[in-house]
């Protein structure tokens, strides 16, 4: 039998964020506990290691104060649940789900677990639904849909918020009028970068469709660990209790994981890649799964999570075990940002897994998949060449190398490139394409095929000769 | 208790790997270590909630699955639960402690014995049949252990799975009776009566594996690759092509989406052998990323134990485990959560005993009953950053003989199938190479000339990429050129494409034979003076280029028609610079 309100006087060990509890019975395993310290503040933690007498708690609010003597524990005996309602939308909130604006905290309709459930394979959808995000170099090559998670992989310094901020301002259904909610976490962000996504979502009028979970820079780093997750199960509720689609923006994975490490360290665990705990694919896994659709629900949840790669090194666990989860990724070059060319999707790298059924005929434009194609493709014989050139110099190449030279440049500036308000519609970027394709002689384009060469290329050619 | 490790005391009748219920709400779990009468139990679902003091009930039997009619086209959880009933029952999220039968014991198939009374039966003898699908005819046999004389068996007939069908008294005197279902431990591979060598290639319809690198029925290949490379396409084109009877597709620690799209897809492609629709042939196993962890250590037992079964009824299987990684990484969480010392990378020092008792159970058998079957095992490994010398990937190249790299510059050209020719290589050539020869000759000569104009071609690009290509002479331009051709028009293959998705053994051959030959007389022309630009404007290059999507795999009019026009018009190249 639980006794309700039992309060334990006095812990016996604190080490960085968590507090080990001697001589307690009957505590499950992720319960939740509320710690005051001596000056009577309140604070959140959770039961992370129990045996029959012992728990090793972490606290959310940081262990400042505490002192072994005067710290009070009691046991709540539920896991931690946030409370989650459509009232939610055009709020902001801490990394716990606590109103942050000062405003009264919403009516809620349901306490729901944080850590979510597994959603059954069986009762997936396959997402298929194209999104259009108005920017160029992610309808063409690598198309989002709905239901995917799509990081986006970049550095300290690049424009990834500006490009997070930018899709979410743009992405829309071809054929359909749906808004998406969007449901934004900010985990050990500075202040500025969770300003400027107000600003950014304020000007473009879609404040009211916003749920914020702010966990900033100067909040205790175990909060961190709980803000996505606090996010997705409002983003769960929205998308299939409420039929709502939902685009989930996470910023910045990397902290995430940071916080992750030190509570790992802490409880002296075994590290292993960097000192990151053996368990953070599943712990990563457990939050970019909670993407996707369900069989028979109207809704879906999209996520575009932003992580800033460590040293631009792609093979640094962080992106490495996201991107074995997530269903491709955008990455940005510091290369073509230093170019000055906005957004500087880096061509080749990035990828999207789920785009090869989300476009094509009746769902984008027939020509969409082979033109992708060939444009990675092309792009990736530029940068042979463009290495090439670098030893014997532009001048002594074959001219179709000198061709591709050109079409590198073009599809740089044309493709790639745009404004930070400036929203193509897929046939714009399909045409553009061809444009840019045109460059090269029509024996190159292997991977488009006769039928598409004479209604696109040749056409187009044909018409600007009589021009 | 710490995740899914849990601890309970007083347990000194509890077994090793024995199956218990912990908690009030019974969730799954499995004895893995008894000291002291403490048992250490692995759960296999979400332990949070759970106190210490709540009780655990043992089963008495080890972690076993559920064999018999009805498994094919079914999705599995790591540890045999239907997904789709669950769905039924709890909705579509996967809720704790759900139980149910793994298959529909009340269902009723038509039986029909093969065996009478009087007759003698042991372990792995069918004494009946029921067509389970169109294409597959599920044998029902006798468990292994039992052997006897057969006391009663039920006329043909429709029964359900609880029903007695066949009476065997042994020969101690004792009565078994025997149902269309049985139980086999998970951890413990099934007996069959003689291991035999392998001679046959598994067949995958993709031109790289089978020409290349191929993998025989009953082999074990592995395919590493960095995220994006393309394991899982390549792992879903094999499963979707081979020439296996039965596919058993392990999702191991992979994404929801990618199971969700093998439920969607299979059903409506359709088998180019049998006509009929590929989900019929197959059975899933799911764990996705965000399910509990141990139960993907174990998934893959249970995916390589219902291969066994089908293999001895005389079926060659193949089993996709992807990722084998994740399993690993499964492994090394456990590991760490029983505080025991790690080895490489935090890995425990048994991995590499337990990866081989796994690629171990692949191989091609004589079951009792005299027929053959196979179980060829594919594992995808996902090496951290997409550097090969990691632990797993070291470790399971150690027992596997078929290795299978992709390329990140390949797959970042959209190459796909992205496996590399200069890394990858098949231990089975030799022994493939016989078949091959009884259906093409020249299959293993033309093989050779194909990968050493790949070899030739990669240090010829080592020299033009300081020099410029332009600076060889023709013939080595020559070489580059072909290169690029076998690249493009045959190693490259679109697996969107109606046509190219699937290449027939015979096409296969064909488009081998037509570039040997074609590279082999170029060469000549070559040398009789003509210059590369002759014989880079031939108007028949982009007709090879497209030939695997544009010829159809049985259409030998077409493969004929082709093969005159590059043969004429090299002719009157020739004629040009004869003499």
């Amino acid at each position: 039998m639980k006794m309700p309100g039992l309060i334990y006087k006095g812990v016996k060990n604190i080490d960085g964020p968590l507090v080990f509890i001697n001589n307690i019975s009957d505590v499950a395993y992720d319960e939740l506990v509320s710690v005051t310290t001596p000056s009577g503040e309140e604070r959140l933690g959770q039961v992370l290691d129990v045996t029959a007498t012992s728990a090793v708690v972490q606290i959310f609010g940081g262990t400042d104060s505490l002192s072994p003597a005067d710290t009070r524990a009691r046991f709540l005996g539920t896991p931690l649940h946030v409370p989650v309602s459509k009232e939610m939308l055009g709020r902001v909130f801490d990394g716990l789900g606590r109103p942050k604006d000062g405003l009264p905290a919403p009516l809620c309709k349901d306490w729901r677990d944080v850590n979510g459930l597994p959603i059954n394979p069986y009762a997936r959808e396959y997402p298929r639904d194209f999104i259009q995000t108005g920017i160029s170099s992610i309808d063409l090559m690598n198309t989002l849909v709905r239901g995917q998670k799509l990081p986006i992989f970049s550095g300290n310094g690049l424009p990834h918020n500006r490009m997070a901020a930018q899709i979410a301002r743009q992405a829309k259904l071809l054929n359909e009028k749906v808004d998406f909610a969007i449901v934004f976490a900010a985990m050990g962000v500075k202040n500025d970068v969770a300003r400027f996504f107000i600003d950014s979502f304020e000007h473009s009028g879609v404040l009211n469709k916003v749920a914020m979970f702010l966990s900033l820079a100067d909040d205790p780093s175990v909060e961190r660990l709980i803000t996505p997750r606090s996010a997705l199960t409002l983003a769960e509720h929205l998308a299939f209790d409420e039929g709502m689609h939902v685009l989930v923006i996470i910023t910045d994975m990397a902290n995430y994981c940071e916080a992750l490490r030190e509570i790992a360290t802490a409880r002296g665990e075994i590290p292993s890649r960097k000192g990151y705990p053996g368990y953070l694919y599943s712990d990563l896994a457990s939050m970019y799964e909670r993407a996707g659709r369900i069989t028979g629900c109207e809704g879906s949840i999209t996520q575009v999570p932003i992580l800033t790669m460590p040293n631009d090194d792609i093979s640094h666990p962080i992106p490495d075990l996201t991107g074995y989860i997530t269903e491709g990724q955008i990455v940005l070059e510091r290369e073509l940002f230093q170019r000055g060319i906005y957004p500087p999707v880096a061509g080749l790298p990035s990828l999207s897994r789920l785009m090869k059924d989300g476009i094509g005929e009746g769902r984008t434009r027939p020509d969409h998949p082979h033109v992708a194609s060939q444009l990675f493709a092309a792009y990736s014989k530029v940068k042979e060449i463009r290495s090439l050139a670098a030893v014997i110099g532009e001048e002594e190449l074959s001219p179709i190398d000198k061709l591709y030279i050109k079409f590198g440049q073009e599809f740089e500036k044309r493709i790639i490139s745009q404004g930070e308000t400036e929203d193509r519609t897929i046939f714009q970027s399909l045409d553009i394409a061809w444009e840019v394709l045109k460059i090269l002689p029509r024996s190159e384009l292997l991977r488009l095929s006769e039928e598409e060469l004479s209604t696109y290329y040749d056409q187009k050619q044909s018409m600007e000769k009589t021009n | 208790m710490n995740g899914p490790i849990v601890e309970a005391c007083q347990m000194e009748h509890a077994g090793m790997q024995e199956v218990v219920e912990v908690g009030g709400l019974r969730l799954l779990g499995e004895v893995i270590k008894v000291k002291n009468g403490a048992a250490t139990i692995q759960v296999y679902e979400n332990t949070s909630g759970l106190k210490p003091g709540e009780p655990v009930y043992c089963t008495g039997r080890p972690l076993s699955v559920l064999l018999g009619p009805g498994l094919l086209g079914t999705i599995y959880d790591g540890i045999q639960r239907p997904l789709e009933r669950i769905a039924q029952i709890s909705g579509s999220m996967l809720k704790r402690g759900e139980k149910t039968d793994a298959l529909n014991l009340s269902r009723k198939w038509d039986f029909t014995p093969v065996l009478k009374v009087g007759d003698e039966i042991t372990g792995g003898i069918p004494f009946g049949e029921v067509q389970e699908t169109e294409s597959v005819l599920h044998r029902v046999m006798c468990p292994p252990g039992i052997a006897g004389r057969i006391e009663e068996i039920v006329p043909a007939g429709r029964y359900d799975g609880k029903t007695t069908l066949c009476k065997v008294k042994q020969a101690d005197g004792s009565l078994r009776e025997l149902t269309m279902y049985h139980y086999w431990p998970v951890r413990r591979g099934r007996p069959t009566a003689a291991r035999l060598p392998l001679d046959e290639p598994l067949l995958c319809g993709l031109r790289v594996i089978d020409a290349f690198f191929p993998i025989a029925k009953g082999g074990a290949a592995a395919i590493p690759g960095g995220f994006g490379t393309g394991k899982t396409m390549t792992q879903q084109a094999v499963a979707k092509w081979c020439d296996a009877k039965i596919i058993v597709y392990i999702g191991c620690g992979e994404r929801g989406n990618e199971m969700t799209e093998v439920l969607r897809e299979f059903p409506e492609l359709i088998d180019p052998r049998s006509g009929r629709s590929l989900m019929e042939r197959t059975i899933l196993i799911a764990n996705t990323s965000n399910m509990p962890v141990a139960a993907r250590e174990v998934s893959i037992y249970t995916g390589i134990t219902l291969a066994e079964y089908y293999r001895d009824m005389g079926y060659d299987v193949a089993v996709m485990a992807d990722s084998t990684s994740r399993w690993a990484e499964a492994l090394r969480e456990l590991s760490g959560r029983l505080e025991e010392m790690p080895a490489d990378e935090g890995f425990p020092a048994y991995l590499p005993a337990k990866l081989a008792g796994f690629y171990e159970r692949a191989g091609k058998a004589k079951t009792f009953e005299g027929k053959t079957g196979s179980v060829s095992v594919i594992g995808a490994v996902s090496p951290p950053g997409g550097d090969f010398s990691e632990p797993v990937t070291q470790h399971t190249s150690r027992f596997i003989r078929c290795f299978w790299a992709l390329d990140r510059d390949l797959a970042n050209a959209r190459h796909y199938p992205a496996i590399s020719w200069l890394t990858s290589y098949s231990e089975y050539l030799q022994e493939v190479a016989m078949w091959w020869k009884n259906k093409d000759h020249d299959w293993k000569e033309n093989r050779s000339v194909l990968m050493d104009i790949l070899q030739e071609e990669n240090s010829l690009q080592h020299i033009a990429k300081l020099v410029g290509p332009d600076a060889l002479p023709d013939s080595q331009r020559l070489t580059l050129m072909v290169a690029e051709y076998i690249k493009n028009a045959f190693l490259q293959q679109n697996s969107f494409d109606k046509v190219d998705m699937f290449c027939s053994p015979e096409k296969q051959s064909w488009m081998m034979k037509l570039l040997v030959n074609f590279t082999k007389r170029a060469r000549t022309i070559i040398k009789k003076g003509a210059t590369l630009a002759d014989i880079s404007t031939m108007r028949c290059l982009p007709r090879i280029l497209r030939m695997k999507s544009e010829i159809e795999n049985g259409d030998l009019k077409a493969m004929a028609a082709m093969e005159q026009t590059v043969n004429s018009e090299l002719d009157s190249l020739e004629r040009r610079f004869g003499r």
